[in-house]
């Protein structure tokens, strides 16, 4: 049946991946049949611009449906059309040939309801609200009106002609859907788990609302182990937890997994706040060297991090200044500093911790596990982004979501599932990299300076800066600024 | 650091083979209660190694694991899947160590966090003066396919 999806106007690359992450963990795919696509059928509705947060879906259960919008961080609603028009003459005429039998179950005496009204673009005032609500008294309403508990929900969801130049996308003409609420997003969770209400938080902490779609995405739920290789102060396992997933954490700076600031204020208490499950674990481990018994595959049902990729935060990888500065024999910790001695470490280059992380992801998934990270991607003028993602054979590529983070980069979040054995073929490829990596440590570390790329003043090319703005005046519709 | 983990660590300085446990040293442990999950630990039983499990438990202060393997007629039984459970997920090793049981190198547990990373003089080196003798390592290793570890030069352990 075809429903209604009306998005949060925000982060509109990750509205239908997560859409569809959601769709696949409550069942709305044949997974018994090889052959059947994993993404859902959409549509649009007339004249609308594809950024447009209006899309109708087509889900095979009312079920599943509100199973996805109640789950989602960035659906508003789904809605059963009872009526569309382009004026409120054509929405009456639509509602009244809408069957009965759709209709009357959610009409009766011993029901209660509400009626609410909505314009995207624009706000309505009081006064019009209600000459709009009571312009409905067409549809037998027989039940109770409760502001607060309703039963059920109806919407009026008009789009008006606004003006242009309001960053919203381009509307051609009204239109106007009043139907009942299936399900939608619990927005209340990101009140709770706000970055500045939390306890223990580090300078690349994730963002409450992104972590909660990157869950989503790996599909946490109770009975999964979910693994973060990147953990810092835990902001990405906090919102997996909340989907009742079990966690694991590694992060290579001890004093971060291990002592934080103190005895109430470390990675557990992150966990204690919200009244989470603690992690199963957090390990001073090195992605480059992983801890992992040789015997042991196939355990996580996803990975989710943010890997540090050298803007905000550079990572790094045991070995530290005074090995690669040429000392041959081994260095050791003089006696008397050993008490508390952390080892140094030495920077790691991008390309070599995603390679790290897709062999780790290869080798630990359970079959259709999926691996979540963010991946930098530098931008140039243009609104499209022409890029070559990691690749792995074990791999599938099924989502790519941007967000634009400054005028030179974006951050790209990728959603790989893994659809092959991780082969001892594989696994040699993988080593002979590793000790490629090992060998040109210098010569990728310049390679990968995304640092420099993002942060370095702009080449102006003799033109002053007045005459630049001139010619590139910002333009109105923000599209993936939102 | 619960059990679970402990059952997936391995020492990271040194090739080993596929049966190999880390020895437990024991500081302290606690006991945290966690939701119990019948279907999960059902479905990590048959992954899990086993004998492992029981010496950890066992060293942990927890007797009441059976020896054996448990057969398929106890993955039903709710009291088998609660000892089970609390084995694996309710014994916390707060403070203690893992021992590599061939080197004897130590990755100590603080405060529930195994600190897994080798220290200076146990990572390869990759400076300019080591890179020839990490191209030899390498193309003999590739020819003979040899254990990843084995390239790694220069492990001594100098303070347990």
């Amino acid at each position: 049946m075809w429903y209604l999806c009306v998005f949060y106007h925000r982060l509109l690359d990750y509205r239908k991946p997560e859409f569809e992450a959601l769709a696949d963990l409550f069942g709305a795919f044949d997974n018994n049949n090889p052959s059947s696509s994993h993404s859902l059928e959409w549509k649009l509705p007339e004249h609308h611009h594809p950024d447009s947060p209006f899309h109708f879906v087509n889900l095979p259960s009312e079920d599943i449906a509100r199973n996805i919008a109640n789950r989602s961080i960035l659906v508003k609603g789904v809605y059963e059309i009872w009526g569309e028009g382009s004026s409120y003459e054509e929405l009456k005429e639509a509602v009244n040939s809408y069957p009965d039998d759709r209709k009357l179950p959610y009409l009766t005496s011993d029901s209660t309801f509400r009626l609410i009204v909505d314009r995207f673009g624009k706000a309505i005032s009081f006064k019009d609200q209600t000459a709009l609500i009571k312009g409905m008294s067409y549809i037998p309403f027989k039940g109770k009106v409760d502001l607060r508990n309703p039963e059920h929900k109806f919407w009026l969801i008009e789009t008006d002609d606004y003006e242009s130049n309001n960053g919203l996308p381009p509307i051609v003409d009204k239109r106007v859907f009043f139907g009942r609420e299936i399900g939608g997003a619990d927005r209340k969770l990101l009140p709770t788990y706000e970055l500045k209400s939390r306890n223990y938080l580090g300078p690349t902490a994730m963002d409450a609302e992104v972590a909660f779609l990157m869950a989503n995405q790996a599909q946490a739920m109770p009975g999964k182990l979910v693994y973060d290789p990147f953990v810092g102060t835990g902001s990405i396992l906090v919102a997996a937890a909340h989907f009742g997933a079990m966690t694991m954490g590694a992060d290579i700076d001890i004093r971060v997994v291990r002592d934080g600031r103190g005895p109430d204020c470390n990675v557990w208490s992150n966990f204690k706040q919200y009244g989470l499950q603690m992690p199963v674990s957090l390990l001073r481990a090195d992605n480059n060297l992983p801890p992992w018994r040789p015997g042991l595959k196939e355990i996580f049902d996803a990975i989710i991090c943010d890997p540090p990729y050298g803007v905000r935060a550079g990572g790094r990888k045991s070995g530290g200044r005074k090995l690669l500065k040429g000392v041959v024999s081994p260095y050791t910790v003089p006696d008397d500093k050993r008490t508390g001695h952390i080892p140094s470490t030495a920077a790691y280059s991008l390309a070599e911790c995603v390679h790290d992380l897709l062999d780790l992801a290869a080798k630990m998934l359970k079959p259709n596990g999926r691996l979540v990270y963010f991946y930098p991607v530098l931008r140039d003028n243009n609104d499209t982004i022409d890029v070559e993602f990691p690749k792995h054979p074990c791999f599938k590529l099924i989502a790519s979501c941007e967000q634009m983070l400054s005028y030179r980069y974006s951050r790209v979040l990728l959603t790989m599932v893994k659809i092959g054995a991780y082969t001892d073929e594989i696994e040699e490829i993988a080593r002979v990299r590793h000790m490629e990596f090992r060998e040109n440590h210098v010569k990728w570390m310049e390679e990968g300076n995304l640092h420099a790329a993002v942060f370095s003043p702009e080449f102006l090319g003799g033109e002053d800066l007045d005459g630049k703005i001139g010619k590139d005046p910002k333009k109105k519709y923000r599209g993936k600024y939102v | 650091m619960r059990l679970l983990s402990y059952y997936m660590l391995n020492s990271t300085t040194h090739a080993v083979p596929n049966d190999y446990r880390l020895k437990i040293e024991v500081k302290r442990v606690t006991i945290k209660e966690d939701y119990f999950e019948p279907d999960y630990l059902r479905e990590l039983l048959p992954v899990i190694d086993w004998k492992g499990l029981v010496y950890a438990s066992k060293m942990l202060g927890y007797t009441d694991l059976p020896d054996e393997f448990p057969n398929e007629s106890m993955l039903d039984s709710e009291d088998f899947l609660k000892k089970f459970h609390h084995a694996l997920l309710e014994l916390h090793l707060e403070e203690g160590a893992l021992i590599c049981p061939e080197t004897g190198r130590r990755f100590p547990v603080k405060r529930g966090v195994p600190n897994m990373n080798p220290k200076d003089n146990e990572i390869p080196l990759n400076d300019d003066k080591s890179n020839e003798k990490a191209t030899k390592t390498k193309k003999r290793s590739l020819d003979q396919i040899l254990p990843p570890a084995t390239y790694k030069a220069n492990i001594t352990v100098t303070y347990i």
